[in-house]
């Protein structure tokens, strides 16, 4: 807990001290609203009611119904199978610092995997590329053991840095996989040209690999070489899907309904376009 | 106490952060700029924890004599020997930090990085067996996008690289895109449950 408080306590005085007014060259630099950015604080605006909609139904206790996600299913049987080998459990939080919500979600996941692991009394392996994130990767962990009632089996040997270096971190993941052969491994988060390098290896070792990144570009070697792959939007809703918390699975509605406004707006927009011949429609969305 | 100070904090942060966006303000600006150096002066204290757990997981290796002890070895006088060649060195170009850096770490990136082309063949090869109607599918798109990527083919072939070109631009991107659309959103969700404290998986989770 003392390396929270640090981080934290570092904050409000750099805040205070940290106050240096200068004028700019920019036009708007007294101007406290951009008009510009109307269109995308209505757009936030809408996204913010639609959520808290969401989550005032799911507390009224009306049932929200979740479709089943291949990936998120065989969690439990992957850790379970670990179990049964004997071996542990490798969980990677993806090659972005904890600034990227493609993060915060692989930590929000790596949370429901730690519950798991310490149910099951497993050693879960979480090696990091990026000093935040092994801090925050740490407290998660000894937090998800504390909760189930298993502090003792926590080990804070097992979540550690490796390296800030891509290939750097891309060879010492591989080597951790080929000598603690774990028989299962998560690759979750965001990722890029090592993608392909650590999910092979994975292959190699014979373990179940579950995926889940929002990179496009990577996703095609993801479903290749591992066993699950969760796509883009599956990969937040992992952690309201394991939970089955009906507050957090409540607000994957409200993304429901911007699909449906946003394919609505497509719809408007091309007929628009057919029938007006003009890029009035188009530019309601333009943010200069 | 323990969770109420990081949710607060987080909830200020990230409505400051988020209606900052829409103000031009120099005021304002400059508030945003100072927090991001912030985050660079945390990270900072982070890296000295990281460092700090670097050296204990491998130095309790090396002391146990534990399975494959002697690639943690390696790791700690790499990072001793870097670090003592930095210190007393520099890091400007010709400083032996410099040398050991473009003469051994570059080379072995570029190893790392040349194992891909073998991984993507292998990779391809259990992507592209037609053992189904969508595999094969995939199989005669692949095959076309490769042979289009042939100087000489897009020369005395062009409905080819115009045929692949249309996969790129219509197909395929309209599937990014679909695919995209949801991570915005869910990118959207997620800030937003983590600013209003719905989700706390990032704190271990729990009420």
């Amino acid at each position: 807990m003392p390396k929270r408080i640090l981080l934290f306590l570092f904050i409000i005085p750099t805040f205070l001290t940290t106050f240096t007014w200068a004028d700019g060259e920019n036009p708007l630099a007294h101007a406290w609203f951009n008009p510009v950015l109307t269109n995308v604080l209505v757009g936030a605006i809408v996204l913010f009611a639609l959520v808290g909609l969401s989550v005032w139904l799911a507390r009224s206790g009306k049932p929200i119904f979740i479709r089943r996600i291949a990936g998120l299913s065989a969690v439990e049987e992957a850790v379970g199978r670990a179990t049964e080998m004997g071996r542990p459990v490798l969980f990677l939080p993806g090659m972005n610092d904890i600034s990227d919500i493609a993060t915060i979600s692989a930590v929000n996941i790596l949370a429901q995997v730690a519950r798991k692991t310490a149910e099951y009394d497993i050693p879960l392996l979480v090696p990091n590329r990026w000093a935040v994130t092994y801090t925050v990767t740490q407290e998660v962990v000894k937090q998800a053991y504390a909760e189930v009632g298993r502090p003792d089996a926590y080990n804070p040997g097992n979540i550690y840095y490796v390296t800030e270096d891509q290939m750097g971190y891309a060879a010492g993941v591989d080597g951790i996989m080929l000598r603690e052969k774990p028989a299962t491994i998560f690759f979750m988060g965001y990722y890029y040209a090592e993608a392909l390098i650590l999910a092979e290896t994975g292959n190699i070792t014979g373990a179940i690999q579950i995926a889940g990144t929002d990179s496009v570009t990577q996703l095609p070697f993801f479903v290749t070489a591992c066993d699950y792959t969760l796509m883009g939007e599956e990969l937040y809703a992992a952690s309201a899907y394991l939970s089955r918390e009906p507050v957090l699975v409540g607000t994957l509605k409200a993304q429901d309904w911007c699909k449906v406004i946003i394919t609505f707006l497509l719809l408007a927009g091309t007929a628009w376009a057919l029938v007006f011949r003009n890029d009035w429609f188009l530019n309601l969305f333009n943010i200069g | 106490m323990k969770r109420r100070i990081p949710l607060t904090i987080c909830l200020f942060c990230g409505l400051f952060f988020t209606i900052q966006f829409f103000i031009p303000h120099h005021q304002v600006r400059q508030v945003y700029a100072d927090g991001l150096r912030w985050l660079i002066v945390v990270a900072t204290f982070a890296i000295v924890m990281a460092l700090g757990s670097l050296i204990t997981h491998h130095g309790r290796k090396v002391r146990r004599r534990d399975k494959d002890w002697s690639y943690s070895l390696v790791t700690l006088l790499a990072l001793l020997g870097m670090s003592i060649a930095g210190f007393a060195t520099g890091t400007r170009p010709g400083t032996l930090f410099n040398k050991l850096f473009l003469n051994v770490q570059v080379p072995m990136q570029s190893t790392m990085f040349g194992i891909l082309a073998f991984y993507i063949a292998s990779a391809s090869y259990r992507a592209f067996r037609a053992r189904s109607k969508e595999a094969t599918l995939l199989l005669l798109s692949a095959f076309l996008l490769m042979l289009s990527a042939v100087s000489f083919i897009g020369y005395y072939f062009p409905r080819i690289t115009a045929i692949s070109e249309w996969l790129l631009m219509v197909p395929n991107m309209a599937s990014q895109r679909g695919i995209l659309f949801g991570v915005f959103l869910g990118t959207l969700a997620t800030s937003i449950k983590i600013i209003l404290g719905i989700e706390r998986g990032w704190m271990g989770g729990g009420r």
